[in-house]
């Protein structure tokens, strides 16, 4: 994999080189456990997609998700913020598990407080970016600070440009559309709002999947600079390489179920076969 | 001015005293398009979101709705409407002992005419809707936008862009509609053009100018969508911005 040196210019001095070993594999993280997410289970018609799947996150925790297409990991991501309602299973963030209730139709939903309260505190960055296409890269940023968590115009703009220089971008940047920047420039600016909303965690889904080749090296930098700083986060990735890098755990999953866990080094020696399995027909 | 057209020999151009009238009628099919404009535009917002609701105590009536009166001509539906409004009216007030209370026809107008493009209207915002990609809702969702925020500051915007162009369509099928409304008693631009028309014995003169005024509507119609779309459309590659 190679990083291009241009991404991030601002803030190179913080990336050593090369890149640390991952930095919790020797470690064990021992700070307050953030989020539990307990036995989901999650079906699409007679399709049983999650079978029980379980993690826990410790504030500073980088999880990746790593699995083959379909294994579940996107809707694994998409239940702890509730885009996709779990059938059973328990989400817990500092302490407290989200209250489900029996909602319309007989559909198990979320407490709506505390589902807000989990949506401003957890922020997501998506696989094709999903920035609002009719706002300017500013309003992007700003919306949510602003209308969802009450930050003023003024402060939220201000949050905005410190982002956009963070992820790299030029402030030039911040009047154009989404349309008109490249793959990743777009999904930096996804990353920009995601940080602006101050979350304790981050969710990615596959960030770099629908970027050119020659693209995911800047977003990858991107997101390395959050792990260093010690941001807790999960990712769904098909970059086993920036896995191993940033990574404190790694959860494999396989129809469903978590086959196996562990620490970055699990990728070097896996122990189940399936694992094995999914590595070597990586390697290519 | 009528003297001067006579002078000149032109008084088939002159209005011949019906100026005030026919800029009445004028008036008044103006008023009435876009009053039923507004009433048709929110019951076909109502109606689309009603449609694409996961609940189908909600999705039933709206297909009921645009699927019965877009398979009923539009005549057809003014008389019905206008009558059984009426009809109601009166077993209305005679139940409650009241004086007979005739229907206005201008309201009856707005709301027969907003009744039945609201159906039509309907079928134009469901399908901008389903044309909004659902990404763009989703991250709405997950940063917490509420249903309300969620719909005026994603969904909106980008529905109108596919929606203007059909919106701008059915506007002009409302615009000439109004014609319609004239056989219940409405002293429209058609109205008055055939009064005119009836007294001068110059029928085919003053419809053209009517047709005339409802050209000069459209094309200012056209403009304004025009300029709609441009501003909607800002953000998309490959348009002008
Ligand atoms: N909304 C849905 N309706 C029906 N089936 C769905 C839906 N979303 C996902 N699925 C199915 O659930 C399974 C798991 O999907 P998921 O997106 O979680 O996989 P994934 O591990 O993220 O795969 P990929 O690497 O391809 O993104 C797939 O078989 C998919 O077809
Ligand atoms: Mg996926």
């Amino acid at each position: 994999m190679t990083l291009s040196a241009h991404a991030l210019s601002s803030h190179n001095e913080q990336l050593p080189e090369p890149f640390p070993m991952a930095r919790h594999a020797s470690i064990a993280n021992t700070a307050a456990v953030k989020l539990t997410v307990e036995d989901l289970h999650k079906h699409y018609g007679d399709h049983q997609v999650l079978k029980g799947v379980s993690l826990q996150a410790r504030k500073g925790d980088v999880i990746s998700l790593i699995g083959a297409s379909g294994s579940g990991k996107s809707t694994m991501l998409r239940c702890i913020n509730f885009l996709e309602q779990p059938d059973a299973g328990a989400i817990t963030l500092d302490g407290q598990t989200i209250e489900m209730r029996q909602g319309r139709a007989g559909v198990r939903a979320p407490h709506p407080a505390q589902l807000q309260n989990l949506r401003t505190r957890l922020a997501m960055v998506f696989q094709h970016f999903n920035l609002w296409s009719h706002m300017t890269v500013l309003e992007n940023i700003c919306l949510a600070p602003r209308r969802v968590l009450g930050v003023s115009a003024q402060d939220a703009e201000a949050r905005a440009r410190a982002y956009l220089d963070k992820v790299g971008l030029p402030s030039r940047a911040a009047d154009q559309y989404p349309a008109f920047l490249s793959g990743g420039q777009q999904q930096r600016v996804a990353i920009a709002r995601a940080l602006a909303m101050e979350p304790e965690i981050i969710l990615f889904d596959e960030p770099t999947s629908a970027l050119d080749p020659e693209l995911v090296g800047e977003v990858l930098k991107v997101i390395q600079t959050l792990a260093e700083e010690g941001r807790t986060m999960l990712m769904v990735t098909h970059e086993m390489g920036f896995a191993r890098k940033v990574s404190s755990q790694v959860l494999f999953l396989h129809q469903g179920r978590v086959e196996e866990q562990g620490s970055a080094a699990i990728l070097d020696h896996p122990q189940s076969e399936r694992l094995q399995q999914f590595l070597s027909n990586r390697l290519k | 001015m009528n003297d001067f057209l006579h002078s000149i020999g032109l008084q088939a151009l002159s209005l011949q005293g019906f100026g005030p009238l026919l800029a009445q009628g004028a008036w008044m099919t103006l008023k009435l398009a876009l009053l039923s404009l507004a009433l048709s535009l929110s019951l076909g917002l109502i109606g689309a979101c009603a449609k694409c609701s996961p609940l189908r105590v909600l999705r039933v009536p709206a297909t009921l709705y645009t699927t019965l009166i877009r398979s009923v001509p539009d005549l057809v539906l003014i008389l019905l409407i206008f009558y059984t409004l009426q009809l109601w009216l009166n077993d209305f007030t005679e139940m409650l002992g009241w004086n007979y209370i005739e229907i206005d026809p201008f309201m009856a107008g707005v709301i027969t005419l907003g009744f039945i493009y609201g159906a039509y209207f309907t079928e134009n915002f469901r399908g901008a809707i389903l044309s909004v990609p659902a990404g763009q809702l989703e991250a709405a969702k997950a940063y917490g936008l509420n249903r309300t925020q969620r719909f005026r500051l994603v969904l909106f915007p980008q529905l109108m862009r596919f929606a203007l162009p059909g919106l701008g369509n059915n506007w002009l099928v409302l615009l000439k509609s109004t014609a319609l409304v004239s056989i219940i008693g409405l002293a429209d631009l058609v109205k008055a053009a055939q009064n005119a028309g009836k007294t001068t014995n110059n029928t085919l003169y003053f419809l053209i100018l009517a047709a005339l005024v409802y050209l000069v509507i459209t094309t200012l119609s056209n403009r304004l969508f025009k300029r709609l779309e441009r501003r909607y459309n800002t953000g998309i590659k490959g348009l002008a911005s």
